[in-house]
């Protein structure tokens, strides 16, 4: 996610060209109140993942990347930190929306900036508890428990090492169920929950507390104060309780990415088995004969063309991509678009490819699948329809079908 | 004969081999040998130099320069021997401390490698303003701690690359407190932006200091045994070379020179300045892209030794396809394994028992060492037939993905196993089997030019300025390396844009070459 993110951008995670990867996940069960469009097929919700020990953080990174949709920041380095961070202070305890007490309060942690600032200033030891101990400070309550702001990428897997890190629990969920590039871009904001205030603190030690009047002036604000601190930060933006998170958070997402992460990494046919783990349909198997990309104004933007091999020969499949996979488009219909999931994987591996490692003559697979419901709101497309993208089309739900 | 003059030394320590050739100015290759790499890699280089110089008779004085590609770096890393300690100093401090020097090394290496490290305050942001002050009393209170148990140091700041003056200035410091004989890595010197990977190639660096001194006294014991007034130089892994003083303070800076090699190698046999190459072991294929000369680079970090890193490597795809490769005769496809050097004894085509992919290639009418198989059962070829058509597209597919949509370009050919490789490709142009393609990888070394290279980070308004600096300090390096200031050139310029930052931003990397200076000697023609 090159610039311009908010809470979820691949920030302060190194984003590092080689390993990212992309796919998707799907949403796991019902995420409370919103749901405007009926759900689309969906697997039975993820065995419950009680906690995350040192032998889960391949397999969430794997996942996540999936979830990452082409973005999300890479999960390597991250992958590392995470894995160390366990090592040292034990496996995180999980829990679920529904097992919040009144005596809980969830933080939502995540990176902003430049992926390629974020390889070279890396995170501080105590980033993370700077911003805990200030919000505790604002809230007059301790931090039980961490959520990631997504799950899709690095910033899916960074904050179990910080949950690790600071002995807290990580919140089964997320608010995006993939990665999106704009903090306003939140489940939180589709079911209307106010960002009362904002945290933010750099590698350098620097701590600034937000008060804003929406999150579009927040985005300005952190970006402001980002690009001050060397275009690298880490945040906080919300604070969830037993009595805010349902149907404010997408539900399970955590499991999931493990569960997706572990059929993956055991798979003997990675393709197939990924889109059946997922409920995704194999859009297209072909080789990417065309990668265009356009990073002018700061943003990237591009699309790639795939061929279809196989049982696909003579099909031609484009997929639009900003710092995600955005649209599908084949024949001049699109065959899906944002907020359903999109995600490039290797056809051999079934590892995501992310945007920016995708490059002509990969053997690849694209899969779809449909967006957790609350994405399928008024209010949700508005803010994640491919219009908020700059396209000019109507959103389809995505229903499985090839076209 | 004329009396030859100007004549350079090429060769190549590879895994399995051991090259040597002789080339001529205008390019020939007038002696070469081949043989098994053994694990006194210097008495191999002695043999090998004594049968080429065999071979040259009495134009032997007319050898001006040896050039050496040597895996010793790479064979050092990969079995954790003679690497020397390292003290680690990061600037930064605080930022970057949830990650410490060598994180993710494999323990062992790891634990042969690092004396100790600190985390101190300085480094910069990515616009040059300062992290923290320069932590000086840090620096000198870890090699006080360590009271000389290490061997070498790396300094590793922030954003180095763009602001190498504080790294310079640690090195002043180190000197200073512990004296001038400690050597010290500048990872500016080494890698570009990303902290941990270039962290990684510059502790590797420093830990190859000892091994360094091996191979450059080892190389230039040898050429003064063999009476030769010649000068030596290293291959490093872009298809230049370096002056030894150089290779003594940049020894990661060989590991990848044999790929490098050659592509360069091949690609100047077959006289393209673009091609794709594929070189066709035993085990593997190797298939690398020359542009403008030389090796394409990959742009993603590489594992070395399973440490990642960050300095330039070629980009080379490996397939799991080479003469040895075991067919799975009744799937009708190679398998994963390879018999290896072992071929000789275990091939169908050599009286052994084990169908390879050699064998399918002689079913399909290759001579190979002018054998013939012995009489097989129809199921048996047909499942060797089927194995080569997947092999052939396993290659091809291969060519294509190398290619980057780039049709017309010549596929040059090298290695044991080049029989594998079909008359034609798709996507390539033509199919080209140079002569003396078993020699490649010594041709390339042998043929290199000097070297350098810098990045710069710029405001985009600066870029003409920017690129300017960058092209003088690359040349600069390159003329460092031994290149002749008169011919040195840059040879390529890459400007990627930084984003999140308040202005925009560039960031400009110029590489430069020439050919070696000849100081006090005749021009070649």
């Amino acid at each position: 996610m090159p610039d311009q993110d908010l809470p979820t951008g691949g920030g302060g995670a190194p984003v590092h060209p080689p390993a990212a990867t992309t796919t998707s996940a799907h949403p796991p069960a019902g995420t409370a109140g919103t749901a405007g469009t009926a759900a689309t097929a969906r697997t039975a919700a993820p065995a419950r993942l009680c906690e995350i020990a040192a032998d889960d953080v391949a397999a969430l990174a794997a996942g996540a990347a999936i979830f990452g949709t082409g973005g999300g920041g890479a999960v390597q380095t991250e992958q590392m930190a995470v894995a160390a961070a366990i090592e040292k202070h034990g496996p995180v305890p999980v829990v679920t929306v529904g097992e919040l007490t009144e005596d809980d309060a969830v933080i939502v942690l995540s990176a902003i900036g430049a992926p390629s600032v974020g390889i070279e200033m890396l995170p501080a030891e105590g980033q993370t508890e700077t911003i805990v101990r200030e919000v505790e400070r604002i809230t007059g309550r301790p931090m039980t428990a961490v959520m990631a702001a997504e799950i899709g990428g690095s910033n899916g897997v960074a904050p179990v090492g910080w949950a690790a890190g600071m002995g807290l629990k990580v919140l089964d969920a997320d608010g995006m169920g993939r990665a999106f590039p704009q903090g306003t871009m939140i489940s939180m904001n589709v079911a209307g929950l106010p960002s009362e205030f904002a945290v933010m603190a750099d590698t350098i030690g620097n701590v600034s507390v937000l008060r804003t009047i929406n999150l579009a002036w927040l985005e300005r604000h952190a970006r402001a104060i980002t690009v001050a601190s060397g275009a690298i930060s880490l945040g906080a933006h919300y604070v969830l309780t037993a009595e805010t998170a349902p149907g404010a958070v997408i539900e399970g997402t955590v499991s999931r990415a493990v569960q997706v992460g572990r059929r993956l990494l055991a798979a003997s046919e990675p393709v197939s088995e990924l889109a059946a783990e997922l409920a995704a349909t194999v859009v297209v198997s072909g080789k990417v004969i065309d990668v265009e990309r356009n990073t002018e104004g700061g943003f990237t933007r591009g699309s790639v063309t795939v061929e279809g091999v196989g049982a696909d020969r003579g099909r031609l499949t484009r997929v639009e991509i900003q710092n995600e996979n955005l649209v599908i488009i084949e024949d001049g219909v699109v065959v899906a678009s944002v907020p359903d999931l999109i995600t490039v994987v290797d056809s051999e591996t079934g590892e995501a490819i992310s945007t920016e490692l995708l490059r002509f003559g990969q053997r690849v697979s694209v899969l779809a699948w449909a967006c957790d419901p609350l994405w399928r709101t008024e209010r949700g497309l508005e803010l994640t329809g491919p219009r908020a993208f700059g396209y000019d089309l109507d959103y389809v739900p995505f229903d499985g079908g090839r076209r | 004969m004329n009396a030859r003059t100007d004549l350079s030394v090429g060769i190549d320590v590879g895994g399995t081999n051991t090259d040597a050739v002789v080339i001529s100015p205008s390019g020939e290759v007038i002696a070469w040998t081949k043989s098994a790499t053994t694990g006194d890699v210097t008495a191999g280089i002695r043999s090998s130099l004594a049968a080429v110089l065999d071979q040259l008779g009495p134009d032997r004085g007319a050898v001006s320069r040896v050039m050496l590609g040597t895996t010793h770096a790479t064979n050092a890393i990969v079995r954790r021997r003679d690497l020397g300690r390292v003290a680690v100093i990061r600037l930064g401090a605080p930022a970057s401390t949830v990650y410490p020097p060598l994180a993710g090394w494999p323990a062992d290496l790891r634990q042969a490698v690092l004396a100790g490290y600190v985390l101190a305050g300085g480094g910069h942001l990515v616009d040059g303003y300062p992290i923290a002050e320069l932590d000086r009393d840090a620096v000198r209170r870890l090699l006080d701690e360590l009271e000389g148990r290490f061997d070498a140091v790396a300094v590793c700041g922030i954003f180095s690359p763009s602001f190498p003056e504080q790294e310079l200035e640690v090195e002043a410091l180190v000197q200073d407190h512990v004296g001038v004989d400690v050597p010290i890595s500048l990872s500016s010197e080494i890698g570009a932006l990303g902290l941990l990977e270039r962290e990684n190639a510059t502790v590797l660096n420093a830990a190859l200091y000892a091994v360094a001194r091996d191979i450059t006294s080892a190389l230039t014991t040898v050429v003064v045994e063999h009476g030769l007034d010649a000068a030596t130089f290293f291959a490093q892994n872009d298809g230049t070379f370096m002056a030894v003083e150089y290779a003594a303070r940049y020894p990661v800076l060989t590991i990848g020179s044999g790929p490098a090699n050659s592509i360069r190698g091949a690609a100047a046999l077959s006289g393209a300045d673009d091609a794709i190459v594929i070189d066709v072991g035993g085990t593997t294929s190797d298939l690398g892209v020359l542009v403008g000369r030389f090796p394409r680079e990959s742009t993603l970090p590489r594992e070395v030794g399973g440490v990642r890193t960050n300095f330039r490597m070629p980009d080379i795809l490996s397939l799991g396809v080479g003469g040895g490769t075991i067919v799975d005769v009744a799937a009708g496809t190679p398998g994963t394994d390879s018999v290896g050097y072992r071929i000789a004894e275990e091939a169908l085509l050599f009286g052994g028992s084990t169908p390879t992919l050699t064998d399918a290639a002689a079913t399909a009418g290759a001579v190979v060492a002018g054998r013939e198989l012995p009489p097989l059962d129809r199921s048996v070829r047909k499942g060797l037939a089927e194995a080569l058509a997947v092999a052939h597209d396993r290659i091809e597919s291969a060519v294509e993905r190398m290619s980057l949509g780039r049709t017309g370009l010549p596929l040059v050919v090298v290695g044991g196993g080049e029989f594998l490789v079909p008359d034609r490709v798709l996507g390539a142009s033509e199919v080209v089997r140079p002569e003396r393609g078993a020699v490649a990888n010594a041709v390339g070394a042998a043929i290199a030019l000097a070297g350098g290279r810098a990045d710069r980070l710029c405001a985009v308004a600066d870029r003409v300025a920017a690129i300017e600096e960058a092209s003088k300090a690359a040349i600069d390096k390159a003329v460092q390396a031994g290149a002749d200031p008169a011919r040195v050139e840059v040879i390529d310029v890459l400007e990627t844009p930084v984003t999140y930052v308040t202005q925009p931003t560039l960031k400009v990397a110029v590489k430069a070459a020439g050919p070696v200076a000849h100081i006090g000697r005749k021009e070649p023609t």
